[in-house]
């Protein structure tokens, strides 16, 4: 990192000291000494400039405790009634649980394991420290196979749930084969969990002609929860993958995404939604590299921003030498509700092919007085027309969603979220 | 009955005095026209009434069937059965014009202490007032305005105004922008709504309007006062001599 020794903070003093009395694999201890020569990220370091984590994470806490069996049994259960998906693939505190999954209901040519020899940097994220770190200390990767052929009907959920403020690390990889089309749903749970600090990496290596939704809920999360989310693609030729977020919960939420297109002809759409209230902070940062031949990248993104709640997005489009007819655009709008609401907007294009259509924009303002007056000329109080009118701003991209169930719920989401504003 | 009663209204921001001192009354099933050069301060006034935030009441009453409501929000002017059709309806992307529509008709209801209309009575009411004013049911799923025609936003000003039957309706330049057929369309609309119980304001600044909404009386507006009054006839008057001899008066 340069000349300057750095200083140690407490916590990295204290993952130091929580890492040695881990049994770690090789991959685990060579993950750690390169997260150490990084350190936790902070201010200066540009992908991390308006979410100072060296400054945020003050005390860590401890490791989360591998699940005892009643915990399992009662997640169980309580899984049955909440969970999305019949299919499903459960972690408790961090770790892969069988016992609370429904492996039976996953369809044939799907298979979940587990593996120590998975990389520490996935193909697209290399030295981002907070990966380091997730490989370090998750135990082991849980990869999940769906194999070409597969007949993938129900979306597949991932269901998180953390029940200590603890902290968990999990690492996923997912491996979609060739010419699948498979819906997966990530669910982020920690309402009773207090001030856990969870850190998840999620890979997928999707194959040619292979078609993925991605949904990820951060809904449920605990108010106080910290959570460094990674999501890293690689797309083979003609595939598609759309990933949408909806971020409402947790104090602290940083989601950066790395997508890199392989193989020529493919499509990536990137969206979310953030609803933010309190203290709350969420950062979405991703990278979208253009590493081959006619490919198409969306990324959209929303935040609606109140209280003294903070909103990033910084979005970097990547169009390689040779990656010619590459079709790129970015947008990310938000909305501010009260004066002490901040948003921060960065959205970058770095362009080295010549025949490429590439645009980005983004906006940050108030609700249009405009818009208001007309519906509260028509009889709707404040309130309601305010509501009206968010509901519409999330609505756009939420709308993106394909899978139909999925758009309900998350529209249920906002829809709860915005209730909570006037009551 | 809408009174107005030596009303003076400012634009907040700079402190300008557009409507001064303007006092106008419009009895129960009388429609009034108002006319005037342009900047006379019409919209303003369709505006103060409707309660837009943007001006500041200097002093002054507005009385709608004798209470004065200037001191409600705008929302409870409407529920109150006030009616501003806009001279530039808003867009509002992401907002189906159905759902728009029923969310406004079941505000009011609410307010006013009804229930809320069922599905069934909701679609028949909307089918029934659309196919009146010639607008496809395709055009209410979409967003409210986007992407509408001049006169097919006119025509769904006037459609809400039919849907929501208030006692008071303020059509601000209704005409602009409007060819003659979406024109007669629009005035048909509005003229079905004429009532012995409902009154109208009708703003304009050209008489063909007048031609197709037959006022009962007209009243000309200029520098933030009304400065004549009479029958249909000042209407034609206008049309032949201009606004020239009450713009001059200025000077």
């Amino acid at each position: 990192m340069g000349a300057h020794p750095r200083e140690i903070t407490k916590a990295e003093h204290d993952l130091a000291a929580m890492f040695a009395r881990t049994e770690a694999t090789e991959v685990a201890r060579d993950a750690f000494a390169l997260f150490s020569t990084m350190g936790l990220p902070h201010r200066r370091v540009e992908a991390w400039h308006y979410t100072d984590l060296r400054a945020k994470l003050g005390d860590i806490a401890p490791l989360a405790k591998a699940p005892s069996a009643e915990l399992v049994g009662q997640v169980a259960s309580e899984l049955d009634a909440a969970s999305v998906s019949a299919a499903r693939i459960v972690f408790v505190d961090g770790r892969f649980v069988a016992g609370a999954s429904r492996l039976s209901a996953l369809p044939a040519g799907v298979r979940v394991g587990e593996s120590d020899a998975v990389p520490v940097w996935p193909e697209v994220a290399r030295d981002e420290p907070t990966i380091a770190l997730n490989a370090a200390f998750a135990p082991s990767a849980t990869v999940i196979e769906i194999a070409a052929g597969a007949d993938v009907v129900a979306p597949i959920e991932i269901y998180s749930y953390v029940t200590a403020a603890a902290q968990t690390y999990a690492r996923i990889l997912v491996r979609v084969g060739a010419g699948v089309r498979a819906t997966i749903v990530e669910t982020h749970d920690g309402e009773g969990a207090g001030a856990h600090q969870k850190n998840s990496a999620l890979i997928f290596e999707i194959g040619d002609d292979a078609r993925v939704e991605h949904i990820a809920r951060h809904v449920d999360e605990s108010a106080e929860a910290t959570h460094v989310a990674s999501f890293a693609a690689t797309l083979g030729a003609r595939a598609q993958l759309d990933s949408f977020a909806l971020v409402a919960g947790g104090a602290l939420t940083r989601r950066q995404l790395y997508v890199r297109f392989d193989g020529d002809h493919a499509r990536v759409g990137l969206r979310g939604a953030a609803l933010l209230r309190g203290n709350q902070h969420c950062d979405t940062t991703l990278v979208v590299d253009h590493a081959a031949l006619d490919c198409e990248s969306r990324e959209r993104f929303k935040h609606i921003v109140e209280d003294e709640a903070t909103g990033v997005y910084q979005g970097k489009v990547i169009v390689r030498p040779g990656a010619q007819k590459t079709d790129g655009a970015m947008k990310s709008d938000a909305i501010l509700l009260s004066e002490s609401a901040r948003m921060h907007n960065k959205p970058e294009l770095e362009i080295f092919a010549d025949d490429v259509v590439c645009g980005h924009g983004a906006t940050v303002g108030a609700l249009d007085d405009e818009q208001l007056f007309y519906l509260r000329a028509r009889g709707l109080p404040k309130a309601e027309a305010e509501t009206l009118l968010l509901e519409a701003f999330a609505g756009e991209v939420i709308e993106a969603v394909r899978d139909e169930t999925m758009q309900e719920a998350l529209r249920a989401d906002a829809q709860a979220w915005l209730s909570e504003r006037h009551s | 009955m809408l009174e107005i009663r030596n009303l003076t209204v400012k634009i907040a921001e700079d402190d300008k005095t557009i409507i001064d001192g303007l006092s106008l009354t419009v009895k129960d099933g009388e429609v009034a026209a108002i006319m005037g050069p342009n900047g006379s301060g019409k919209s303003t006034l369709s505006y103060a009434i409707a309660g837009k935030e943007d001006y500041e009441i200097v002093e002054g009453e507005v009385l709608l069937d004798g209470k004065n409501i200037l001191e409600m929000a705008a929302d409870e002017r409407a529920a109150k059965g006030l009616f501003l059709a806009f001279q530039y309806p808003i867009e509002i992307p992401g907002v189906a014009t159905m759902t728009f529509l029923k969310a406004a008709m079941n505000a009011q209801r609410k307010k006013r202490g009804e229930g809320e209309l069922s599905t069934p009575d909701f679609m028949r009411t909307v089918r029934a007032g659309a196919e009146k004013l010639q607008v496809p049911m395709d055009m209410l799923k979409r967003g409210l305005n986007v992407g509408f025609s001049g006169g097919e936003k006119k025509r769904m000003e006037i459609l809400q105004m039919a849907l929501l039957a208030p006692t008071f309706g303020i059509l601000d330049e209704t005409d602009s922008g409007l060819d003659i057929d979406a024109l007669r369309i629009v005035a048909d609309g509005v003229n079905a709504l004429r009532d012995p119980k409902r009154g109208f304001l009708v703003i304009t600044h050209y008489q063909r309007l007048l031609d197709y909404i037959r006022p009962d009386t007209v009243h000309v507006m200029a520098r933030g006062k009304i400065v004549r009054s009479g029958g249909p006839e000042l209407a034609l008057e206008l049309e032949k001599n201009g606004y020239r001899d009450y713009v001059s008066e200025a000077a």
